[in-house]
């Protein structure tokens, strides 16, 4: 019944919402993340994802800026996960038991890598140099260090998780600013119309990238 | 609780969950002049809204918050890999995905569409028939359905014209018709739409398939190809490959949904009520225990109602159906120690694994566009169609480049080919390429049930109502993974034949267990299976409860074992099949229809 109606009623929709502001860039102050923690993940981005000849890193594209916004909403809050106890440790193939919500991971594997830095090299993550920083992420991605009971692997999957959805995500959560994540892809955002384009076998895409909420690359 | 809930007016039919089951039952039944209560746990949802272009086109919002999935904060189920392990709550989304809200799985579903195979539907008389009895691995609980092809046909039929499926035949009415599934049985009409056209990747899929020998089709898809009335009356607009399909409301109205295909038309029936936010905490019964009077319910506010019933038709999806038959007391339970008891019995899943292929840097392989149900498969390695005798397993796998539309979140997560790094500049710089010039390739298998895979409640954890949570025992079975490895192998032939610069072949291995982090599919089958026995199934032939007879439960519940096909096709003609059933024999003379 309200098919066609509904097509049709999406355009008028798409240009009005091509006129919306693009989302506020640089100069952010972050309003879950201290300083030490903002300093952390700053350096953390840099080397999960580096600015190369492939395209930009993730401190072009805010993904810090994304991961504290993200903080403020009910999946930081574990609101989505079921977080009742008992709450029993087993193998890692069952899946994640420990009683934390993201934000509560985030602050105890920060300050844990930090603390870490501190022990063996004298000095917080973000001072280190990048190589020595790698090495710490490896070793945390590896599983082989602990911040209380939480495995460092378990803090680095959530952080990993959340830095590529920042990168990669719609510019309107607060990353992948310019679309410079969907360009570095060649994924066309929300575009979502291949009508006249699903069997042009082998031919460049040749519109650019595009958000919700209208802002192009 | 039941003695503190208010008692509502009785009316003919309550039916607990709103997905395609529980819309097709109500559409029935309000045809059959009977008045409905539909009782869903999850938010009213519509097209318009859920599925409003282009706030809705939000990879994170749908794929990684699961905006439109179950609420696991209130219910979940726990896994285990076998019964000597504690179960632990699936906390996360990860394996599988469950529904919530009006239009269930179905309004986010991806669309692939097909029929069960007739070989599937009596399992165990084909294999014994074939290969003997002996040939079945001990320990598996292989069953026949207890209904044929030729039975369900018309209501395979019926579901297709519902959906407005798209897809090209082989056969109709014994006669060659087309370029379909050659080995896909006879049907009494052809799609109601023609196939969708082919992505690149499919494209390129099916020539080397051929090549190899194979004998490559289009997947049957509920994504219009064209513009479509169905037969309530419902328009779909044609799908336009998106890319935004599984996890979203299509907002073209172009994937077959409850919300756009059946809901509308119910919505404006004086005999169809809705009550979203509505969860069902158990069916009651009378004091004798042989015939249900209603449902319990707690609504949004807290407060719990009875609401009686003549006839009360379970469509919560799978496992939850399976539960509120334990919390119910509704067959007997399960025991997995002497194989007695039914209800969580042969509990199953679908036995898949990607492989990916890349071809020539020059190539773009656009795995933005597509469409949920889209793409090319074949099926030389599934069902019955190649001889099992000298390769010792049972069940079979489809093969195919299903490309629904990868996404950048999704892209960056699988990363670039094995032995990358899953960050840094290595990373970026192999995620680029596979993402730019990659396809990926699915065994779409089978998974056999097992005495020791089951469904019961849970010792230790409870739901948000203070109910036990459901517990699964699972784990893979050689036989599967044998199965699973022989048919990946000839992707390896198919890929080769693409011209494939590399291919990444992803085999199920051997003492691995299931991991619940890993999306699998959300195909789970089993649990309270359809048979003529009423010692190994839990439902009769018309998914009647044996036990009793004003129950009727539809769902891929009611599968005996796993098969290689997606379940949505089978569980909406089971539907229409058990409505039928009702409507001409069990609304006149209510009683067992079967035994
Ligand atoms: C991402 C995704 C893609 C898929 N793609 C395909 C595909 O391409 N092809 C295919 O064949 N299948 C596919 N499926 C599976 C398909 O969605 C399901 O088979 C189908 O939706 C099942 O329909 P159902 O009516 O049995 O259950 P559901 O659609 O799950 O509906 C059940 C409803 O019952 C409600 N409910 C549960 N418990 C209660 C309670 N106690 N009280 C009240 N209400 C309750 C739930 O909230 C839900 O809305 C896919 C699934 C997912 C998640
Ligand atoms: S791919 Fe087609 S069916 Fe799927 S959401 Fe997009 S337009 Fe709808």
């Amino acid at each position: 019944m309200q098919g066609v109606a509904g097509v049709a009623a999406c355009s008028t929709f798409l240009s009005s919402r091509m006129r919306a502001a693009t989302p506020p860039a640089k100069a952010y102050t972050p309003r879950f993340f201290d300083g030490a923690e903002w300093d952390f993940l700053l350096a953390a981005c840099d080397r999960l994802i580096p600015a190369d000849e492939n395209g930009p890193g993730a401190l072009a594209l805010d993904v810090p800026r994304f991961l504290d916004m993200q903080m403020d909403t009910p999946y930081a809050h574990g609101a989505q996960w079921f977080m009742d106890g008992p709450f029993v440790q087993g193998p890692d193939n069952l899946g994640y038991q420990l009683p934390y919500d993201p934000r509560t991971l985030y602050r105890r594997g920060i300050a844990g890598m930090n603390a870490h830095a501190a022990t063996r090299h004298g000095r917080p993550f973000a001072s280190l140099a990048p190589s020595v920083q790698d090495e710490l992420l490896q070793a945390a991605e590896k599983g082989t260090l602990a911040f209380g009971d939480i495995p460092s692997r378990v803090f680095f999957d959530q952080l990993l998780a959340n830095v590529m959805e920042g990168a990669f995500s719609d510019p309107v959560h607060g990353g992948n600013t310019r679309l410079g994540g969907w360009v570095m892809l060649g994924f066309p955002g929300a575009r979502a119309d291949f009508m006249d384009w699903v069997d042009r076998y082998g031919a460049h895409y040749p519109l650019g990238s595009i958000s919700i909420s209208g802002e192009t690359a | 609780m039941s003695a503190d809930a208010r008692r509502l007016r009785p009316v003919d039919v309550v039916i607990v969950g709103g997905g395609w089951a529980g819309s097709i039952m109500a559409k029935e039944m309000t045809e059959a002049g009977r008045s409905v209560v539909m009782l869903e746990r999850g938010a009213d949802r519509s097209t318009a809204a859920d599925g409003a272009y282009p706030a809705s086109l939000d990879e994170l919002e749908a794929n990684f918050r699961y905006r439109l999935f179950q609420d696991l904060s209130k219910n979940t189920v726990t896994i285990r890999n076998n019964s000597q392990q504690t179960a632990l709550p699936y906390r996360r989304m990860s394996a599988f995905l469950p529904g919530e809200g009006v239009g269930g799985a179905g309004l986010h579903w991806s669309g692939v569409h097909f029929r069960m195979p007739p070989d599937d539907l009596r399992l165990r008389s084909r294999v014994i028939e074939k290969y003997g009895r002996r040939f079945i691995p001990e320990g598996m609980n292989l069953q026949d359905y207890g209904v044929t092809y030729e039975e369900l046909e018309p209501f395979f039929d019926k579901a297709e014209k519902v959906f407005g499926t798209s897809g090209e035949a082989y056969m109709v009415d014994g006669k060659v018709v087309g370029n379909g599934n050659v080995f896909s049985p006879s049907r009494s009409d052809t799609f109601p739409l023609p196939a969708l056209k082919d992505v690149y990747t499919a494209h390129l899929f099916r020539k080397a398939a051929a090549e190899v020998g194979f004998h490559p089709y289009s997947l049957p898809a509920a994504n219009a190809s064209r513009q479509y009335v169905n037969p309530y009356g419902v328009q779909m607009g044609p799908c336009n490959f998106c890319g935004y399909c599984s996890g979203y409301a299509c907002y073209m109205y172009s994937k077959a949904s409850p919300n756009v295909n059946i809901l509308p038309v119910l919505r404006r029936h004086p005999l169809f009520e809705l009550r979203p936010r509505c969860h069902v905490l158990r069916v009651e019964k009378d004091a004798d225990g042989r015939r249900a009077t209603g449902v319990t319910y707690i609504d949004a506010q807290g407060q719990v109602f009875t609401q009686p019933a003549e006839l009360v038709i379970l469509t919560a999806f799978q496992f939850h159906n399976v539960r509120l038959m334990l919390l119910s007391g509704i067959g007997r339970p399960y025991d997995p120690v002497h194989n007695e008891g039914v209800v969580g019995r042969n509990f199953v899943y679908q036995n898949v694994t990607t492989s990916t292929v890349w071809l020539d840097p020059k190539v773009e392989t656009n795995q933005y566009i597509g469409a949920g149900g889209g793409g090319v498969a074949f099926d030389d390695f599934n069902s019955e169609n190649f001889d099992h005798g000298p390769l010792g397993f049972v069940g079979g796998s489809p093969v195919w480049v299903n490309q629904a539309g990868v996404r950048a979140i999704a892209a960056a997560n699988a990363g670039g080919p094995p032995g990358t790094p899953r960050w840094g500049s290595a990373w970026k710089a192999g995620m680029i390429d596979t993402y730019r010039h990659s396809l990926r390739i699915d065994a779409h298998g089978a998974n056999m049930a097992y005495r020791d895979v089951y469904l019961d409640l849970d010792p230790t954890w409870k739901d948000a109502y203070g109910q036990p949570l459901l517990r699964m025992t699972f784990d893979w079975k050689d036989n599967d993974i044998r199965m699973n490895r022989y048919v990946v192998d000839r992707i390896g032939d198919v890929a080769k034949a693409m011209g494939a610069r590399r291919t990444h072949l992803v085999r199920r291995e051997f003492g691995v267990p299931f991991d619940t982090r890993q999306y699998q599919t959300t195909h789970l089958g089993g649990g309270a299976v359809m048979g003529e026995d009423p010692q190994t199934s839990a439902l009769n032939r018309y998914l009647q409860s044996w036990d009793v007879h004003n129950v009727f439960v539809i769902g891929a519940n009611a599968f005996p074992q796993g098969t290689g096909y997606n379940p949505t096709g089978m569980v909406a003609a089971l539907a229409y099949w058990a409505a039928h059933h009702i409507r001409t024999t069990y609304l006149a003379q209510p009683g067992p229809l079967a035994g």
